[in-house]
């Protein structure tokens, strides 16, 4: 038997450990238009001890090792690109500690955000976190590792700010821990100690994170969603502004696509609100509809369409089934509101060329600080064809984020090479000192800001 | 032409987009709603894993092997799926599985034990290979009528009829009806398989002669009313029969003796002093939303105290023994098998009984209990044994 695949048996256990093709083939998989990539095992752990005994083992055998979450960022970030051990964390689920009084959680990597959610509903119905748009599935950690965004980025920022603490195996198998539990404290805090702030927008480089403390915040009891459309794209940013100027709003997003036809070329407005009595709610109401966008609506550039109780918690995402195809991915950016009305008009054209249906959204980051705009392209996972033009518009979407004044989010291999292109070259020497040191053997997610 | 151009689901496989909805339940606590993927823990073994799988092999992209069989078998058919997959296609998640399962038996590639099961049926009539002479076992020393004409045909099934363990919720059962003044009678060892598994696996070939078969004999007899011991009898009976012409009624016996009951004709007034949880079978369930019936007959027993696991109804976790699993053992050993699970749910709300309306549940569960050593906390009953007690028979 092969020496790494029994090592592998012995560290975790022989059910949780595959070098057949069914796993090989599932798990070279992207969900997007990534070519698949087979790795050479396949690995799920429960602890934190056997990550390292993994990535010591992987040191030893020098073999790449390409951690996994959720594995929903679709731009191809955890697949195998060069083979290797891929470890599967989804097993690490547990949800070890909720402080009420501190507003935080201590969560093992592999917790979804489906089941924060759900926990705190049960559990600690005063409490929420800043979820994201993505599937339920999606891990907590990975979408703070990726800079994600939540539903309550317009006050709070972004996931990645929201982290109190990490425990990381770093790529030479060494546990570390960041933030107040790292002198043994509880995990309520990231600051005052040195920033070694090494593992966010690595893309898995740099080390795995075992566990995180992440920030929790007041769940108001009536929660919904106000609607709010206008048609000239110009509009958008001041209204974002005017808007994010009542800080009345827990999440603000803006949004223009296709499909359906009677909705291309408008630009529609969700606000989400929450508020713990009725009064409240009428306040903040009037502040947002009246005061801040009355103007839009009495000057007929903009209409309210009526505001809906309830949040959908998880959302449902049905982008992936546009024309019965299975498949989309977006280009992220985290890009100036001011820019909304360019990406706009860029996004579509650049879909239109594809012949794909455009669809794009920027969801407000900070209280107008930045924008996270994703410009959609849905594909049919049974025609090459579509997935070859979708791939085209994607790799053309990187070039125009960094066109417009944008970074590009969580980037794919193609949009990491862009961005080393561009990048200072003194930042650039520290990141591949960094990297050399934290990684000797480069046996981190191999193909991830290759060549830094 | 590649086996997926002639796929009945080649034009909506490849729409599963793998976001991982199918793993949840309702409530969305955890990812182990899926039996497999709660077994292994691997992707392969998710919704979605198996549908990808399914496509590769059917375009010539995978090869056929035995794992691939075992992990396309070890889904239970228990529909968590379809309830949770927010997509338009997902009415035909399951089908796409048996489809799929069918194409592997089209050309001889079944792991080992399915193949057993199947033959075993074919052979004897029941999964597990005993003689068809020995089917009425579980009525020796018994006064049951065999079915001359009467109200109720009571249709047993195989695991009613040959599990020791099953045996007593038959006699159970049997007990109940005849003391409520049913009119009803049993096949004995004229009974065969409702065939219900045999569907699932995708021997559509055999679920036809057998399907037939029971229609034809009880057609012969005059039966026009059937109460089943087994969701599974009842699911094949009620929704697959009238396909071949078998337009029956068809009752869960829940659902009978709740009728017994609001008629005044079943006695539950010894009650049954019990903290007690009720396990959802999926075949009487999300396959036939009869969730509420059961709930109803153990709330009308005194002294009952019903705790609900934070996963039922819709949301419940299957026990793990559908689709055969209850034979082929797909899923078993080990601390994450479904059944496991369940009893540590059950086990969690303090309750002292664990109540089901399935023999494969109750087979599967007190296996489980065993296994979990939590014999002495927890007592897994079916209903029809529960209302025996409170109704003072022994």
């Amino acid at each position: 038997m092969n020496a790494i695949y029994q090592a592998l048996a012995d560290i975790v256990d022989a059910e949780h450990v595959s070098d057949r093709p069914e796993e090989l083939y599932i798990y070279s998989f992207d969900l997007g238009t990534a070519e698949p990539h087979r790795p050479d095992y396949v690995v799920a752990p429960r602890t934190t001890g056997q990550v390292r005994e993994i990535v010591r083992l992987a040191n030893r055998e020098k073999v790449p090792v390409v951690p996994l979450g959720g594995g929903l960022s679709l731009a191809g970030l955890a697949v195998p690109l060069k083979g290797g051990i891929l470890i599967d964390l989804k097993r690490m689920d547990r949800i070890l500690e909720v402080n009420e009084k501190g507003r935080y959680a201590v969560l093992e990597c592999g917790v979804s955000q489906g089941q924060l959610t759900s926990y705190l509903a049960a559990h600690h119905p005063g409490l929420t976190h800043s979820e994201p748009g993505a599937p339920p599935a999606a891990t907590v950690a990975g979408n703070a590792l990726i800079h994600g965004q939540g539903d309550l980025a317009q006050p709070y920022g972004f996931n990645s700010d929201q982290v109190n603490g990490l425990e990381v195996v770093l790529p030479t198998g060494e546990v570390c821990r960041f933030g107040s539990c790292a002198i043994g404290a509880s995990w309520f805090t990231n600051h005052p100690l040195p920033d070694v702030g090494l593992f966010f927008g690595w893309c898995g480089t740099t080390g795995l994170i075992t566990k995180l403390s992440i920030r929790l915040y007041p769940a108001k009891r009536i929660r919904g969603v106000g609607q709010f459309v206008v048609e000239d794209e110009e509009l958008v940013p001041e209204i974002i502004g005017r808007v994010t100027g009542t800080q009345m709003a827990e999440d603000v997003i803006a949004y223009s696509r296709a499909i359906p036809p009677f909705g291309l070329g408008l630009q529609h407005f969700t606000v989400n609100i929450a508020a713990n009595s009725e009064k409240e709610l009428e306040f903040k109401q009037e502040l947002i509809w009246d005061d801040a966008l009355g103007e839009y609506i009495r000057r007929g550039d903009g209409g309210y369409l009526g505001f809906t109780r309830g949040l959908e918690h998880p959302q449902i995402s049905k982008t992936s089934d546009y024309k019965k195809g299975g498949g989309f991915e977006y280009v992220g950016s985290i890009m100036p509101i001011e820019k909304y009305p360019e990406c706009y008009r860029r996004g579509r054209e650049i879909s239109e060329r594809h012949d794909i249906p455009y669809t794009v959204t920027g969801r407000c980051v900070g209280v107008g600080h930045s924008m996270m705009f994703a410009w959609t392209y849905a594909f049919n996972r049974a025609d090459p064809e579509t997935m070859r033009q979708a791939r085209e518009a994607l790799h053309e979407t990187d070039d125009l984020v960094l066109e417009l004044g944008g970074v590009i989010w969580k980037p794919g291999t193609y949009g990491q090479q862009l961005i080393l292109g561009r990048l200072d070259p003194g930042t650039r020497a520290l990141m591949r000192r960094i990297k050399e040191v934290l990684d000797p053997g480069g046996i981190m997610n191999p193909g991830n800001w290759e060549g830094i | 032409m590649m086996p997926l151009d002639t796929y009945e689901f080649n034009d909506v496989i490849h729409r599963c987009f793998r976001c991982g909805y199918c793993k949840f339940p309702t409530n969305w606590m955890d990812v182990n709603n899926c039996p497999p993927y709660a077994r292994f823990r691997m992707e392969s073994y998710s919704c979605g894993g198996r549908l990808w799988l399914t496509r590769a092999w059917l375009n010539e992209t995978l090869e056929w092997s035995e794992h691939l069989a075992e992990i396309l078998y070890s889904c239970t058919t228990c529909r968590n799926c379809e309830v949770k997959c927010p997509l338009s296609f997902n009415v035909d998640i399951v089908n796409m599985v048996v489809a799929a399962r069918s194409e592997m038996i089209e050309r001889g590639k079944v792991p080992p034990a399915v193949r057993r099961f199947l033959e075993n049926i074919d052979l004897h009539g029941n999964p597990y290979g005993s003689a068809r002479s020995r089917r009425d076992s579980w009525m020796q020393g018994t006064d049951i009528e065999r079915y001359e004409g009467q109200e109720y045909l009571y249709y047993v099934g195989c695991t009613g009829s040959y599990d020791t363990r099953a045996q007593r919720s038959a006699r159970a059962l049997a007990t109940l009806l005849g003391k409520a003044g049913a009119s009803f009678g049993v096949l004995g060892n004229h009974e065969n398989c409702d065939g219900n598994e045999v569907h699932k696996l995708g021997e559509a070939g055999l679920f036809e002669m057998l399907a037939q078969d029971n229609i034809e004999r009880f057609k012969a007899l005059g039966a026009k009313k059937i109460v089943t011991l087994s969701p599974h009898a009842y699911n094949a009976m009620k929704n697959l029969y009238p396909l071949y012409g078998g337009d029956f009624q068809v009752f869960h016996y829940t659902e009978l003796l709740y009728e017994l009951f609001k008629e005044g004709k079943l006695d539950v007034s010894n009650g049954f002093d019990a903290r007690l949880t009720y396990h959802d079978p999926c075949f009487l369930g999300r396959w036939n939303d009869g969730y509420e019936t059961p709930r109803r007959l153990l709330a009308a027993v005194p002294s009952l105290r019903l705790a609900e696991m934070e996963k039922s109804r819709d949301a419940a976790l299957c026990c793990g023994g559908g689709a055969g699993n209850f034979e082929i053992d797909l899923l078993g050993g080990g601390d994450s098998s479904p059944a496991r699970r369940r009893v540590r749910h059950a086990a969690e709300t303090g309750a002292t009984v664990l109540a089901v309306a399935c023999p494969k549940c109750l087979v599967m569960l007190e296996d489980a209990l065993k296994a979990e050593e939590l014999e002495e906390k927890l007592a897994v009953r079916d209903i029809a044994e529960i209302l025996t007690e409170a109704g003072g028979i022994r």
